[in-house]
This record gives structure tokens, C-alpha cells and sequence, in this order.
């Protein structure tokens, strides 16, 4: 039976048995699932496993399988945004994050699906259909991680790598009961993750635990001298690794707790904060009030940064070519056929974005929302370590609830797409469940401040119980 | 002299610069070293636009760009940034180029030039970096062309856009500015003109009465001077018969010396600036001091040094400082002959027999002029032997002793002359008579026997001096 393991219990096993075995039931999994959480299998992982079983290591993650999400480049196997333009396509390069892994002894095990090119919070808009909850297969993962976070729940890989635009690792993660975390910007390098919206977004580790987070964190952060918008910061993830928040003082933003929240999620959420208390922490009321403009701003950046960045896919140099008799109609044709509907929405929203006469209007308007939202995010944590609220509203929806009317799904990231306008770290953790589904705790800290955000996740998962839930079927 | 551009021409310009010279490409490691390779070999992810890769901003090439602006008295921005400029064409690999928008790197400049009525001040608006494409290849002629091949190698050089104000009254004056523009930027060794698209300049221009044309894509001064000439006829031309001149982009087709319609205003392009993502705001103003220091002597400082130094004609000083390889052989040759002498040589002789023969001065030794330079002034060879022997050190190469040898063009000594004299005017008394008669080509004829006896190596100047006081 499929089973959730830590690193720690991975590299036990292996010690047990062998990485070969260990990846080779993980691969029979992915094999026998329906859940359809990956896009491709990397063909060399069993050979790569045996290569650490005979020579036996002491890195972080040696032989340790991990699963990626389809827009972090890896040489030699698939790399397709779930996407038709990039079925075929396989980098020649491997990402930043996955030459890291490799030296930390690493197997990388499949690519996990996601909406196309990262577009999505549902895991539906993808080019190899949708990838269905772990915990109830009638609804969606949540996304645009979708195939990490359900790969994790369903017991098909140990750990992840997302990728969080405006949630994309927090919302699976809520909807599917696991951990993930959007580091502050800048914090991982982006070299070969495919853009989709280049200053808000970051690689984000995803786990069943959060010790797991701080030992990746700890392998895949630092600075990269390709990634112009890297950081150097020199930080030890796991040190934050302490379970005690005494004293610690939490935010708890009016606006994140909104009049659209299913109550049950509202409770479960407040039942959080006031465990949290009960360790130790305190809390109070703050505000956000620029919040609410959050959203507009953030699709009008994201679909301009979209509309430049998606523009290399032509079919001129590599993924899908549909012929015309000549460049223009070809081009036209490849990018008919290539892109969804919900992609060729944001290239059309992000164009008109920043074409002449509406650019001041929409796309300089937005900027100056940035600004304010990170000046209210500023202002809050003057006086607190962290923030924390819900991190959706709601339990995961059922596929095809929403798919039709795609701005009631842009409303699910209500609560996400501030901390990456702001560009402060956050994480979702798994804090109880309502009609038998997840429900998600944000986490949110300041600035380079991931030490706090690990150390209070981590004091409340030792207290509570509900990280050791199970969707069926998995141990 | 006065210039009254009567038709009120203005002409600004935008000039492409390859900042070829440095050692790698704008955003990435590759080398710009591709000119002779095969196609799409000095390419990666970065400069292919594969999807994931970075750029990173070549601080050397911000440095080039910055010394550019320095030379042309342009004012250095506080903190530069990069935009995209969106825009699809097959050889711009990522749909966007990767260019400046509002923070150009460098602006507010000012040039002079020799213009049509002395000295005259262009102005620079901006200067600012961007990415080369790669480069189209038809297989065939553009129309019935089989198929189309890309080569990336180019992709990613470094540019500088240099941009001026509309300062410029004719086409003479916009060629003048571009020499020196070059000129100019071979002194900042940031820039080698000798390599194909090196620099390509796009004009505005617009007469008094009509609107403002621009003429794309022009891959050479003396082509930017035709183009200029041609537009300024056919705008005229439109004006005189009362029609308008509408605001579009042309396109100068150099077999035909004429310019063509591209597109009308209504059809520009809309490039959607806004700030590269990938890239963050630069300060660079504080590199100013150091850079000033690495500052090389410009052209115009050089040719105040080289008059008052080596006491030369300003028409001299400019002919060897327009081009930095001849200057700096001239003051090699100076430093060891009479300098007066050499530069009369190097500019008003060598530099022409080169040009003739489109050779640089790498063609030429330094010891070989040196060494002609002083027969010269020991009057040892006569100056058409001098320019005989330059002549074949530039076609056949050899030193200029084994040429004046083998030649036979040591110059004879007086006393033969003098024999040479005697005899022809032994052998010549009715020319004598012709001569004392008042017809003064019977001169010249008698100087012509005495040069066949001496063979040529007699001076013919001194000769002459010879027979008509013996003879008056």
C-alpha cells in the first residue's frame, strides 16, 4: 500500500532495503494510480538509484525520489508546462534547483502535472487531463501544483518541488492536506523554471511534513549567479527546526479572513491560531487594507509578464510546429493549436494590458498596488513574527465546478497572491478538516524571515494530529 | 561661407553599434567571436531564448556603453534598466528583444563636425544597450525563395543604439558625423568597423513643409549619404507638385540607390515596453570616475597633440587621426624622422595608396617608411621613386632597401647629371635654338633626354634648373 514518508523514513527504508527498491515501488505507484499526477516518468530513475546504491552516501537526500513539477527544466527528460506547445520538447539544461538536488544525491523521479504553463488553481487546464484529489477524486488538487501536492497525498513520491505564482504551492497543498512553502523572492534561483510570471514567482518545496521543507530548503536555496534576481543569504532552514513558539507574536489579517469563507474552514483556521496561543504565541487583529486590491493587480502583472514570456513559443526552434506556407501562418497556427483556452486568455489580457493607451491605466496602476500591498505588509510586521489565516476559503471544489467561469477561480487565490506581490515568504500547512477534506493554515513571515514561519509551523504540526490523516488507501 | 538649407532639411539619425570588441555576448557567456564559424555554433540557452533561461547583464558591456557616452559628453544615468521590447520576427528567438526604455544608459550629448559652414554641434539625444537578433538567411532571392535558414551566432550581441537630435542639415553632414561617430568609438576599442554589421543606421529626415520619413536599415556611410540624397530628391519632388509627405518607415534598397515604402504610421508597431522581470535597475553613475580615468586620447584631443607636438599642417593632423592605426604609426615614424617630412608621406601619399588598394595600415612597417623617409632627406631617391617604392611594398611586398636596389632608383650623382646635360645639349642645338625662340615645351623636351639618359633617376626639378641656366 502506498505510504506517506518523510525524508527521514525514506532514507531508512533505503538503508533497509535499497534505493533501487524504494524507487521502484514508488514508480509501480504512479503506475497503478488514477489520480494522473504525472505528465512523464524519468526514464533513468532506476538507474540512477542503483548508482547510489553502490556507492553508498552521505548527502542530504541520497537516493531520496522526488517529483517535479513540468515547468522546472531537467535535461534529457520532458519538460511540457502541460502544455501540447511543449509536448516534445526536452531540455538540454537542468534548472538550477535540479543540479542542486543531483549534488544532494537526489533521484529524480517523474515530472507532476499542472495547469498549463502554470495557469491555474485547479489542475484542469492541463494538456494531459486533470488530476484528481487524493482525498476525494470528484475534486480538483487544487494548483497549479496540482500534480506535486496530489503525487504527495496519494503517496507517489516523498517530496516535491512547485512552483508558486499567486499560490500555486499553497493552494494544493491546502486542498490536498500536505506542506509547502513559497520562500521570499529571490531566495531560490529560477534558472529553468519556466516563466510564467517572473517577479512574483518562486520554486517552492513541497512535503508531507515540515521538516522536509526546511531540509530542501536547505538544498535548493541559495544563490545563483544566472538568476539575476538571486539573493545572497546565507541561512540554515533546518536550525529553524524548534518546537516551541513561545512568546512568538502572530497577526491574524482581518482581510485574509473574508465574507465569502466557508465557516467550517473559518473555524478550523481560528482553532489554529488559538492552539497556537495555547503554546505559547500571541496573537492579535491586524490589518491589510490594501489587500483587496490585490487580486486585479496581481492578473493584470502576471498576464502582461505572461504575454511577453510565452511569446518564444513559435514553433520555430523547438515544441510544437504546425506548418503554413509561411512564418506568420505558422507561427499563428503553432500558437492556435499549441495553447489552451485559460493561456490564450492571459496572452490576450496581458497584451491588452500593456498596449498603448491602456498601459498607464492598468498595468502602471498595478504597480502601485504592488507597492502598497508590500507597504502593508511592511507596516504588520512591525509588530509580529508572522500572519496567519486561512489559506483558501474553502475545501477543494469539484472538477468542472468551475472551469467554465475562470474569474471565480482566480477568486481562490484571494488570500495567496498579496505575499507574492509582496514578495514575503509564506507557507500552508495541513490544520484539520471539514466534510472529510484538508483545510489549509497560512503561514506568512517577513522578508527573508522563513526561520519563523518553519518555526511555528513546525511547533503547531508536533502538537496537533492532523498531518498524520491519510486519504484512503494510503498508509 | 555660409550653408542656408533653403529646404529646411533635418535629418536625425539611429545608429546600431556592435560592441563587437568585447570578449562575450550581452547576456550571456557566449563568445562574439562567430564571424567565421559555421552557423549556430556559438549559441546556449540563454541567447537561444529556450524557455527557463536568464539573462545576466555583461558588466563590461554596460562599461563600453558607458565610455561611449563619456566620449560623446553625454550625461550618465543615476540607474539604468532594461525593457522588453515585444515584437515577433523568427530571429528574435524569445518573441522580445531585450532593449532600454525610459533609463537609457547614457543621454544628452553633443559631437561636433565639420558641417557644410564650419563647425557644427550635433547633439545626442540617448544612447542606449539592447540585444542583436540572430540572423535570416534565403535560400534563393528574397521573393523566390525556397526556404529560410536562421543562424543564431549573432543573437545577443551587444548594441549600443546611439540616437541624435534632427541637427543635421545634409547628407554630406550625416556622413561626416558617422565617420566620426566611428572614428571615435575605434578609439574606445570597443568596436572593430571591418566586421559585417558592425553598424547600421536608420535616418529620420523631413523637409521644411512635409513630414518625417525614416529610412531603415542602412549598412554603410557612404549608403546612408545616397539614401539621404535620394529621399531629400523624391521629398522635394512631392512638395514641389503639391502633394504630402506622409510619416512612414522606408526601406533603402542599396542595388538601386533608391528608397522604398515599408510601412505608414497606422502601421507601427506597438512594442508594449515595460521593465525586463529578469534583470533588476543597475546603478552605474558611480563607475564614472574610474572609467573617465580609462578614458583613451580622442580623436580630436590627438589632433591638437600632433599639431602642436610634432609642428604639422591641421590638414595633416586630421588626415592621421582619422584613422587610430595611422596615427599611431605616424608618431612610431616620427618619433625616429623628421615628422614635417613623415607626415606629408604617411597622409598625403600612403594613406591614398592604401585606400586605393583597401589595405590598412597592417600592410605596412614601420622601418620601411622610417627608412624612406630618410633617403628622402638625404636626397637619396627622388619622390616618384619614393612613391614607386611604396607602390610595390603595398603590391608585392619586400623592404624598401631591396626595392630601391633592385630597382635601380638610387638617385644619380650631380656630376653624372651634369655629363647627361652636356651631351644632350650637344646633341640638341635646334631644341636650344626652338627654346631661346620662346617655345617652352622645347624645355621640357631636352629634360625628358636627360631623365632617358639617367634613367629616370635624375630629378627632373633639378635638372631643369640645370639646362635653363646654361643655356638663358
Amino acid at each position: 500500500m502506498p505510504e506517506w514518508m518523510s525524508i527521514r523514513d525514506t532514507k531508512h527504508k533505503i538503508d533497509n532495503l535499497s534505493a533501487e527498491e524504494v524507487t521502484s515501488s514508488y514508480l509501480d505507484t504512479i503506475e497503478k494510480s488514477s489520480i494522473n499526477a504525472f505528465t512523464n516518468i524519468n526514464k533513468k530513475a532506476i538507474e540512477d538509484a542503483k548508482y547510489y546504491d553502490k556507492n553508498q552516501s552521505d548527502l542530504p537526500l541520497a537516493g531520496v525520489p522526488i517529483s517535479i513539477k513540468d515547468n522546472i527544466s531537467t535535461k534529457g527528460i520532458p519538460t511540457t508546462c502541460s502544455s501540447r506547445m511543449l509536448e516534445n520538447y526536452i531540455p538540454p539544461f537542468n534548472a538550477h534547483v535540479i543540479e542542486k538536488l543531483y549534488e544532494a544525491g537526489a533521484i529524480i523521479i517523474g515530472k507532476t502535472n499542472m495547469d498549463e504553463f502554470a495557469m491555474g488553481g485547479s489542475t484542469e487546464t492541463c494538456c494531459g487531463g486533470t488530476t484528481f484529489n487524493p482525498w476525494d477524486t470528484s475534486r480538483v488538487p487544487g494548483g497549479s501544483s496540482g500534480g506535486s501536492a496530489a503525487a504527495l497525498a496519494a503517496g507517489e513520491s516523498p517530496i516535491s518541488l512547485g512552483s508558486d505564482t499567486g499560490g500555486s504551492v499553497r493552494s494544493p497543498a491546502s486542498y490536498c492536506g500536505v506542506v509547502a512553502m513559497k520562500p521570499t523572492y529571490g531566495t531560490i534561483s529560477r534558472y529553468g523554471l519556466i516563466s510564467y510570471s517572473n517577479s512574483l514567482e518562486q520554486i517552492g518545496p513541497m512535503a508531507t511534513c515540515v521538516e522536509d521543507i526546511a531540509h530542501i530548503m536547505d538544498v535548493i536555496a541559495g544563490y545563483d549567479n544566472r538568476d539575476s534576481t538571486s539573493i545572497k543569504r546565507d541561512i540554515n532552514y533546518s536550525d529553524a527546526i524548534i518546537n516551541d513558539s513561545e512568546g512568538m507574536k502572530i497577526g491574524v489579517p482581518t482581510e485574509l479572513i473574508s465574507d465569502g469563507i466557508n465557516p467550517k474552514v473559518e473555524k478550523i483556521v481560528w482553532d489554529a491560531i488559538h492552539k497556537m496561543e495555547d503554546l505559547g504565541a500571541i496573537w492579535k487583529e491586524v490589518s491589510l487594507p490594501t489587500t483587496k486590491y490585490a487580486l486585479p493587480a496581481y492578473y493584470i502583472l502576471a498576464m502582461s509578464d505572461a504575454s511577453s514570456n510565452l511569446a518564444r513559443f513559435d514553433g520555430t526552434r523547438y515544441g510544437l510546429r504546425v506548418e503554413g506556407n509561411n512564418w506568420h501562418v505558422m507561427a499563428s497556427k503553432t500558437r492556435a493549436q499549441g495553447f489552451g483556452d485559460e493561456v490564450k486568455r492571459r496572452i490576450l489580457l496581458g497584451t491588452y494590458a500593456l498596449s498603448a493607451g491602456y498601459h498607464d491605466k492598468y498595468y502602471v496602476k498595478a504597480l502601485k498596488v504592488r507597492t502598497l500591498v508590500k507597504n502593508d505588509f511592511d507596516r504588520a510586521f512591525n509588530d509580529v513574527d508572522v500572519l496567519m489565516g486561512p489559506t483558501m476559503a474553502d475545501i477543494a471544489f469539484k472538477v468542472g465546478e468551475k472551469i467554465e467561469d475562470p474569474l471565480s477561480i482566480y477568486m481562490t487565490d484571494i488570500n495567496n497572491v498579496p505575499v507574492n506581490l509582496a514578495g514575503v515568504p509564506s507557507m500552508s500547512i495541513p490544520c484539520g478538516f471539514a466534510d472529510k477534506m484538508p483545510v489549509g493554515l497560512q503561514i506568512i513571515g517577513n522578508t527573508f524571515d522563513e526561520s519563523s514561519i518553519l518555526r511555528c509551523a513546525y511547533t503547531f504540526e508536533q502538537n496537533t494530529n492532523h498531518h498524520r490523516k491519510r486519504p484512503d488507501g494510503v498508509n | 561661407m555660409s550653408y542656408s538649407n533653403t529646404d529646411g532639411i533635418m535629418i536625425g539619425l539611429e545608429i546600431h553599434v556592435q560592441l563587437n570588441r568585447l570578449k562575450t555576448k550581452m547576456f550571456c557567456g557566449c563568445s562574439t567571436q562567430y564571424h567565421s564559424s559555421p552557423p549556430n555554433t556559438h549559441v546556449c540557452p540563454v541567447c537561444l531564448g529556450l524557455p527557463g533561461a536568464l539573462p545576466v547583464i555583461n558588466q563590461k558591456a554596460v562599461e563600453s556603453a558607458m565610455k561611449v557616452g563619456l566620449a560623446l559628453n553625454c550625461e550618465i544615468v543615476e540607474q539604468t534598466q532594461f525593457h522588453r521590447k515585444n515584437y515577433y520576427y523568427p530571429d528574435l528567438p524569445k518573441g522580445y528583444q531585450v532593449s532600454q526604455f525610459d533609463y537609457p544608459i547614457v543621454s544628452n550629448g553633443k559631437v561636433a563636425i565639420e558641417g557644410e559652414d564650419g563647425e557644427l554641434v550635433i547633439r545626442i539625444r540617448r544612447a542606449h544597450m539592447e540585444e542583436d537578433p540572430g540572423k535570416l538567411i534565403h535560400m534563393g532571392s528574397i521573393d523566390k525563395s525556397k526556404g529560410t535558414l536562421i543562424d543564431y551566432n549573432r543573437s545577443g550581441m551587444a548594441l549600443l543604439e546611439i540616437v541624435t537630435e534632427p541637427d543635421i542639415r545634409s547628407p554630406k553632414e550625416a556622413r561626416r558625423f558617422l565617420d566620426k561617430l566611428r572614428n571615435i568609438l575605434e578609439y574606445l576599442d570597443v568596436f572593430d568597423s571591418d566586421l559585417e554589421g558592425a553598424m547600421r543606421v536608420d535616418a529620420n529626415i523631413s523637409l521644411q513643409g512635409g513630414d518625417r520619413t525614416e529610412i531603415k536599415n542602412i549598412s554603410s556611410h557612404k549608403g546612408a549619404e545616397r539614401a539621404l540624397l535620394y529621399e531629400i530628391m523624391r521629398q522635394k519632388n512631392l512638395l514641389r507638385r503639391g502633394e504630402i509627405v506622409t510619416m512612414e518607415t522606408r526601406h533603402f534598397d542599396e542595388a538601386r540607390g533608391v528608397t522604398t515604402s515599408m510601412r505608414s504610421k497606422e502601421e507601427e508597431h506597438d512594442y508594449r515596453y515595460f521593465p525586463e522581470p529578469d534583470l533588476v535597475p543597475l546603478r552605474v553613475k558611480d563607475r564614472t570616475e574610474k572609467l573617465l580615468q580609462e578614458l583613451p586620447e580622442l580623436p580630436d584631443a590627438k589632433k591638437e597633440r600632433l599639431i602642436s607636438q610634432y609642428s604639422i599642417s591641421d590638414m595633416h593632423a586630421k588626415a592621421l587621426v582619422s584613422n587610430l592605426k595611422i596615427a599611431n604609426f605616424y608618431e612610431e615614424v616620427a618619433s625616429e624622422v623628421n615628422p614635417k617630412v613623415a607626415a606629408t608621406w604617411i597622409a598625403d601619399v600612403l594613406k591614398g595608396e592604401l585606400n586605393y588598394r583597401d589595405l590598412t595600415i597592417d600592410a605596412c612597417k614601420v622601418e620601411d617608411i622610417v627608412q624612406l623617409v630618410t633617403m628622402i632627406m638625404e636626397n637619396k631617391i627622388t619622390d616618384r621613386s619614393a612613391v614607386e617604392v611604396i607602390r610595390t611594398l603595398l603590391d608585392s611586398g619586400g623592404n624598401c632597401m631591396e626595392i630601391v636596389e633592385k630597382k635601380g632608383l638610387v638617385k644619380v650623382e650631380d656630376n653624372v647629371v651634369e655629363q647627361a646635360v652636356d651631351d644632350v645639349l650637344g646633341e640638341n642645338k635646334n631644341a636650344i635654338n626652338d627654346y631661346l625662340n620662346g617655345k617652352e615645351q622645347s624645355l621640357n623636351f631636352l629634360v625628358g633626354q636627360v631623365m632617358k639618359k639617367t634613367r629616370g633617376r635624375a630629378d627632373p626639378m633639378i635638372v631643369r634648373d640645370i639646362i635653363a641656366n646654361r643655356i638663358k
